[in-house]
């Protein structure tokens, strides 16, 4: 079946209806990693968007159900070059087909992705409808395409109630979480326990589930918290550190997160922010945000550590950054910075044991080079600074 | 910036001859870190023994060296020049052995040199069997079980504590030579003991066989300020067991999931952290197919063929940025040369797929086994890039040149399927083609998979084309079958061939009424995240066009060469990139269409703009339809570009140069002789024939022994030598094995001096560099023999009479541009042999030893400049006041059951050069360059054809003169003792020991002297003792006037301190233009 892909410039690609055949309109955006479509398709950090792979051959080893970053898809629309028809890997449990037809994502594939990719580098990010209805005239939808906007995406994404992930070697009370239950005891892991157990506060935003592993395979038992929660019933749990996480959308529609936050930033309880976390304390501390023009999607932007001089390549996925000039140099000065467009990607706040980064060290999908930074959060909970 | 500026002169060391295992993808990273040196003001010392190469030029290096690449030469070299760094980085294999000589020597520190790049340290961690597992070790990388072994002894105890089959990799060796897979013990005795014998530290490895896990490679970077990055990974779509060069690879990696693409990717991060390389290096994994499981096989802390692979697949220039980060420089201080905005600290990402088919030799080989192992037997590669996989495999198959064109192209029809399925465990060239039959025939792919191991994505993908040829055969094309047989890459007459109603024109005539046409993308490195100009295009259909005409300048397409192979190697790249140069120069726009990843010039920044295609009619009409040349330039770029001709007549691209009509002119067998007749130039006699039987007539019309060769082709492909009706009829037989367009020539054999003259020719006025003389008497091929400037045995009077014929003959071929002319000086008469209006392989060798730049001067007469106004005298120009001496050198040990013996048809890989003040000292530094050194053990082997004796036996006196032992077959024997050499006899390998085996087998043996008899030959005992020779690694000379040359440069090894030339005088001094 023939699927639309109407732009709200115009433009308008005629390809394969893949998934769902329903008709949505979302906010376009591209990502440029060769591998981890199904990392993709379940970060929660796509809420409202329908994401292009610039990687033309997708769906080669399948889906993975272990490799989920979340429970489900949460994209509007997923656009490719070309599905494979034969997935193939020994983990692989299911195709891509049917895993976005089962979560009711619409796609559409065979068209010119390099060309879609093209228009959004140079016009920015847009809104567009993927539709497999032949008679919609494009003209017609345009208004409706360009009134779209994401809303509060948080609320779509967070989890609805408290729940406890143990650290991996610590069975506490019996308890594992559905999702770890699902992690492939096989894969390799980004780091080990080398301390005591930590309780860690995480602020659910959106979390892909590898932060929350990353810190469970360091020995931390995490309480995953649903965004609206209070601060004041996050510090009652005496956490040892808070981990706040990515998620979707723009983060100046978040104020209730922002307030909290800020109570967080207030107490001294160390933290570690990673993406929206990042840009919510940076907005909890005073300082702005601002849309970037087509952001960053993909596993190979090149960070700087500003300290040591060090440039990591660094698993990515935003549409905000945090305005390096409304930093309050009192509060908190840039720890890394973009070697490409020279962005912020991550502040070191002054007398507090805060710090926090654009970029997903968890990655999944990318380079796992920043997963140190995992275990500097865990250092900063043993007392370091 | 962090660029150490105590750095100011770097001597650079290439990796010399090409061998296999050691291409062309050396020039093209040496080529491309001495430009990038020189950009930062570094004075460029160079030395390479191969005078083929683009790096050897003056332009590209300050100072160069043509000399043998031996620790003995550094030394003077670092002595004679004084650089304060060597970069060893860059000359393969053969540039780290010499960087740890030098080191190891103490040499180094002694006068103040030191490396950068790497570290001694670095390349013994690397390199050292028990070093590199011990390193692995400590950072809990993991590789097969293996253990390091001296003796046969050690070897098979440990393979027995580990069990068969067992993986042997000898140490400090090329390509993998002398490596293998043994199943059990017998075989791991013969392969062992050989594999001890060629490492260079006598050190094999013996491990676990991994052989069906995948094969995944990581091309990573690091600077000296720990910064890592990933440049590309690939994978081989043959599993372990093949080695790398010969096996087809895709980028990126396909079939592995995030988890085991980052698995891999930290864990080659890691091993380049701890080996503290900085610049470029390559892993190779294995990867359980069924598991998490892996292990690392190799590091190569260097630039390498993958490394040249991965920049072209990816646009990120490798060896450019290995040469800054030598500099110190990090790389977020490198920018990237094709974003310009961002930096060379990322990773490139790609929005298509690469290809990458191994060109094998077997064509030139017949009786060689085609079985790929772990030694690599492959000259070349073509590379293809589409966004989809059938399409980049389909493009890859054509760009081989190798009469196949699709799936289809080797045919299995007549085999049983129980024959068929069985076929399918045998791992050789064919292999992929085997299994679309058994597609074809509706073998599961689970069965396929579990004989092959080949993942059933790639299976799936092979399906699809399969599928694709019977949807073609099965009647009517509508436009949507179309338009996915050209998403596939399906060429438009194989769609006609495979429909069978619709003719080619039609075919092309529906795509046009449909839209259905090429268009081209643009390789950015980013996926198109960020804008780029690079001019790097590969064709796709369906999609937007982003290749458009540019510019007003004038236009000129150059047409490539493609993959390397024997007969048409490097050199003509070296030409082809020349010549763009000079078209630039005279404000040309330069378009070059090539396939080849391992070259100069497919780098991107050579031409104007880089079409990465095949070079078939159709894909060069498709740039044509976008570009819009004013012309189009074929005599650079070897046969591959000369066949092009027609086409691009047909297209009407102008030709620019000789006419397409003159070319054919030197080919067509009736025409040349006219042109010879009313020049008045003799030739051998001979006719045209079709047929065995035809052949036999003429053969005997002239009288034996004769010549037998198909027309139209390089390399001396199918020509031999025969001697009797039967030769005629088994050589004809061989070359029409393939449909014969053309005609089969058999000429009358004149065993006479063979000479070779390259020239310039602007339509009136000719110019010869010079004039080169073979060693070896007509009847070995020109490429494989020991070539002679200045020619040193010719009167005046012939060199006239060669510059007149010369002329005439350009003149009667209307010439414009290059010619190439062999010809035969046989009892004082000069015969022409054959004519090439083009440029050929000695190109570079006569530029670089004349310092004319002939490639250039000919793009310029093209254009209407004529040679006078060039700054020349036309003619002959003054001979230079010393001798260069072009060596052939071969790849014999690396291809099992390839006869050795020389004759009419090429088998050399490459070629190294000797030069200096006399001939003795020249040849003396062309063998050692070709790695002849002598002697060792001062035994040598003779056995010679009754008709050679008279001839060779005053040589073999002169052997037994530098204290030599002779040991001979009886025959043989027999006569050097009744001409006073005293030779040993021994027993023919058919009778009992002690024999010719047994003295070869003992490993004492420096040469063995072996001239078979012509003709074909049916004992198979000289071809035997050849092999075992070779693959023990003893030198074997199969011609007498080779044999009287290394006998005369072994009388002059007294010659302690070579002197050095620097070559880049000489071109200075050529150059008046």
């Amino acid at each position: 079946m023939k699927a639309y892909l109407i732009l709200e410039d115009g433009h308008v690609f005629t390809g394969k209806s893949i998934g769902s055949r329903k008709t949505v309109i979302s906010e376009i955006v591209f990502n440029t990693s060769m591998t981890g479509y199904e990392e993709v398709l379940t970060d929660p950090s796509y809420s409202g968007q329908a994401v292009c792979m610039t990687y033309p051959l997708i769906g080669n080893y399948g889906i993975c159900y272990k490799d989920q970053e979340s429970l489900r898809p949460y994209m509007d629309g997923f656009i490719v070059h070309e599905l494979s028809r034969v997935p193939s890997n020994f983990r692989e449990e299911d195709t891509i087909q049917a895993f976005l037809k089962r979560y009711d994502v619409p796609g559409i594939e065979e068209i010119d992705t390099r060309a879609l990719t093209k228009i959004l580098r140079e016009s920015g990010t847009m809104n567009g409808m993927i539709t497999t209805d032949p008679d919609v005239v494009p003209d017609k939808v345009l208004p409706e395409i360009r009134a779209y906007k994401t809303g509060n995406e948080v609320e779509e994404v967070t989890c609805t109630e408290k729940e406890f992930w143990p650290a991996t070697d610590t069975v506490v009370g019996g308890i594992t979480s559905p999702a770890y239950k699902d992690a492939d005891p096989e894969a390799p892991v980004s780091g080990k326990r080398t301390g005591r157990t930590y309780k860690v506060a995480l602020m659910d935003f959106g979390v892909k589930y590898n932060i929350i592993r990353s810190l469970n395979q360091r020995g931390c038992d995490v309480t995953v918290y649903p965004a609206w929660t209070k601060a004041e019933e996050v510090l009652a749990g005496h956490p040892d550190g808070i981990m706040l996480t990515n998620g979707p959308g723009d983060p100046q529609d978040c104020p209730g997160e922002i307030r909290e936050v800020r109570k967080l930033y207030e107490s001294d309880v160390p933290i570690y922010a990673i993406c929206m976390g990042h840009q919510l304390m940076a907005l909890a501390a005073g300082f702005n945000t601002k849309k970037m023009k087509y952001g960053h999607r993909g596993g190979n932007h090149p960070v700087k550590d500003l300290e040591t001089g060090r440039v990591y390549i660094t698993s990515q996925n935003h549409g905000y950054v945090v305005d390096t000039d409304t930093v309050d140099p009192e509060i908190a000065e840039p720890a890394y910075v973009n070697v490409n467009d020279r962005t912020n990607e991550g502040l070191r706040y002054k007398g507090k044991h805060i710090f926090t980064t654009q970029f997903h060290p968890e990655a999944c999908p990318g380079p796992q080079d920043s997963a140190y930074l995992f275990d500097k959060f865990i250092r900063m909970m043993g007392g370091d600074q | 910036m962090s660029r150490d500026m105590s750095i100011k002169k770097v001597l650079v060391i290439g990796s010399g001859p090409i061998v296999i295992g050691q291409a062309a993808e050396f020039d093209y990273a040496g080529t491309q870190c001495c430009r990038s040196l020189k950009e930062e003001g570094v004075e460029v010392v160079l030395l390479n023994s191969n005078p083929a190469t683009i790096m050897t030029d003056g332009d590209i290096a300050d100072k160069v060296y043509i000399e043998p690449l031996t620790v003995e030469v550094v030394e003077q070299l670092i002595l004679k020049e004084k650089p304060d760094s060597v970069l060893p980085t860059m000359g393969g294999q053969a540039g780290l052995n010499l960087a740890m000589e030098l080191e190891d020597r103490g040499f180094l520190k002694e006068n103040n040199v030191r490396l950068i790049g790497t570290t001694s340290l670095t390349i013994k961690k690397a390199e050292d069997r028990q070093m590199f597992k011990d390193t692995m070790e400590k950072i809990g990388e993991p590789v097969a079980a293996s253990e390091v072994v001296h003796s046969l002894e050690h070897g098979i105890r440990f393979a027995e504590k580990i069990g068969y089959p067992v993986v042997l990799r000898p140490a400090y060796t090329l390509g993998g030579s002398g490596g293998g897979i043994a199943h059990n013990e017998n075989e791991l005795r013969e392969i062992l003991a050989n594999g001890l014998r060629l490492s260079r530290v006598h050190e094999v490895l013996v491990e676990r066989y991994i052989g069906g896990w995948k094969e995944i490679e990581y091309e990573v970077m690091r600077d000296s300020a720990g910064n890592v990055i990933t440049v590309c990974n690939m994978e081989n779509i043959d599993p372990v067991g093949v080695h790398t060069g010969d096996s087809i690879v895709v980028a990126p990696s396909q079939t592995l999931g995030d988890k085991e693409y980052q698995m891999l990717r930290t864990s080659a991060l890691n091993i380049i952290t701890e080996l503290g390389i900085t610049g470029g290096c390559n892993v190779q994994y294995a990867l359980n197919p069924d598991s998490f499981e892996y292990c690392v096989i190799e590091v190569n802390p260097r630039v390498s063929r993958s490394s040249a692979l991965a920049s072209k697949a990816t646009g990120y220039p490798i060896a450019k940025v290995a040469a800054k980060i030598a500099l110190g420089y990090t790389l977020d201080e490198i920018p990237n040369a094709i974003t310009k905005k961002t930096f060379a600290s990322f990773e490139p990402m790609l929005d298509y797929c690469v290809v990458k088919i191994p060109r094998l030799p077997f064509d030139k080989f017949i009786t060689a086994k085609r079985t790929l192992t772990t030694q690599m037997k492959a000259t070349g590669e073509v590379m293809s890039i589409c966004t989809n996989f059938e399409g980049a495999l389909m493009k890859a198959i054509r760009s081989l040149e190798q009469h196949v064109d699709s799936l289809m192209s080797y045919d299995f029809t007549g085999l049983s399927e129980d024959q068929l399925i069985h076929d399918l465990s045998i791992i050789d060239d064919m292999r992929i083609w085997r299994i679309a039959e058994a597609l074809r025939r509706g073998i599961p792919y689970d069965r396929i998979h579990s004989i092959t191991k080949i993942d059933i994505w790639f299976i799936d993908k092979i399906a699809r084309l399969v599928e694709m040829e019977n949807t073609l055969k099965s009647g009517r094309i509508d436009e949507e079958t179309l338009r996915e047989a050209k998403r596939m890459e399906f060429p438009d007459y194989l769609i006609a061939k495979l429909n069978g109603t619709l003719s080619e024109d039609e075919v092309k005539e529906m795509r046009k009424q449909a839209g259905i046409t090429a268009a081209y993308k643009m390789v950015d490195t980013c996926a198109a995240e960020f804008s780029a100009e690079t001019p790097y295009f590969y064709s796709v259909y369906g999609g937007e066009n982003e290749a458009v005409s540019t510019g007003d300048r004038k236009k000129v397409l150059v047409l490539g060469s493609g993959p390397i192979r024997i007969g048409q190697g490097i050199e003509f790249d070296f030409c082809s990139v020349h010549a763009t140069w000079a078209f630039e120069k005279e404000g040309y726009e330069t378009i070059i269409i090539n396939n080849n990843p391992e070259t100069v010039s497919t780098d991107f920044d050579i031409a104007d703009k880089l079409y990465f295609e095949p070079l078939t009619p159709e894909d060069v009409e498709n740039v044509v339809n976008v570009e819009h040349p004013d012309g189009a330039v074929v005599q650079f770029g070897g046969q591959t570009a000369i066949k092009l001709t027609e086409a691009l007549m047909k297209m009407g691209v102008p030709i620019l140069g000789t006419s397409a009509s003159d070319v054919d002119a030197a080919e067509d067998r009736e025409r040349f002789d006219q042109i010879l007749r009313q020049t008045g130039i003799p030739r051998a006699s001979g006719g045209t024939v079709f047929t065995a039987e035809e052949g036999v007539k003429v053969a005997n019309e002239l009288g034996y022994p004769v010549l037998v060769r198909p027309s139209y082709v390089l390399g001396g492909q199918g020509m031999q030598i025969a001697i009797s009706d039967d030769d005629i009829r088994e050589y004809i037989g061989v070359i029409n094995r393939y449909t014969q367009e053309h005609p089969i020539l058999v000429d009358k054999y004149l065993a006479g001096t063979e000479i070779e003259v390259d020239a310039v020719c602007d339509g009136e006025d000719i110019l010869i560099p010079g004039i080169m003389q073979h060693i070896e008497r007509a009847g070995i091929h020109s490429g494989d023999s020991i070539s002679v400037y200045p020619a040193k045995d010719l009167s005046d009077e012939i060199k006239k009479k060669i510059e007149t014929d010369t002329r005439k003959l350009a003149n009667a071929l209307h010439v414009l541009g290059m010619i190439n002319i062999q010809f035969i000086v046989y009892k004082n008469e000069v015969y022409v042999i054959e004519v090439n209006p083009r440029s050929s392989r000695t190109v570079p060798y006569i530029s670089k030893v004349t310092g004319i730049p002939i490639v250039p001067l000919a793009a310029q007469v093209i254009l209407g400049h004529k040679i006078r106004e060039l700054g020349y005298e036309p003619g002959l120009q003054p001979e230079a006041d010393y001798m260069a001496i072009k060596m052939p050198v071969f790849s014999f040990e690396k291809i099992r059951d390839a006869d050795i013996s020389l004759g009419p048809e090429m088998k050399s890989t490459g070629e190294c050069l000797g030069i200096a003040k006399s001939f003795n000292e020249a040849l003396y530094k062309a063998f050692i360059g070709a790695g002849v050194r002598l002697p060792k053990y001062k035994n040598m082997i003779v056995t010679v054809r009754d008709s050679e004796k008279e001839e060779i036996a005053p040589i073999i006196k002169r052997f037994e003169n530098l204290g030599y032992k002779i040991f001979s077959t009886r025959g043989t024997a027999k006569y050097l003792t009744e001409h006073g050499v005293h030779a040993v006899p021994v027993n023919k390998i058919e009778q009992p020991s002690p024999n010719l085996m047994d003295l070869i087998l003992g490993h004492k043996i420096d040469l063995v002297i072996d001239i078979p008899e012509q003709g074909a030959e049916h004992s198979r005992d000289g071809f035997v003792i050849r092999r075992n020779a070779i693959e023990t690694g003893v030198n074997v000379i199969t011609a007498v006037d080779t044999a009287r040359a290394l006998a005369t440069s072994l009388e002059n090894t007294d010659i302690k301190t070579l002197d050095l030339i620097d070559i880049a005088k000489i071109l200075k001094r050529g150059n008046r233009n």
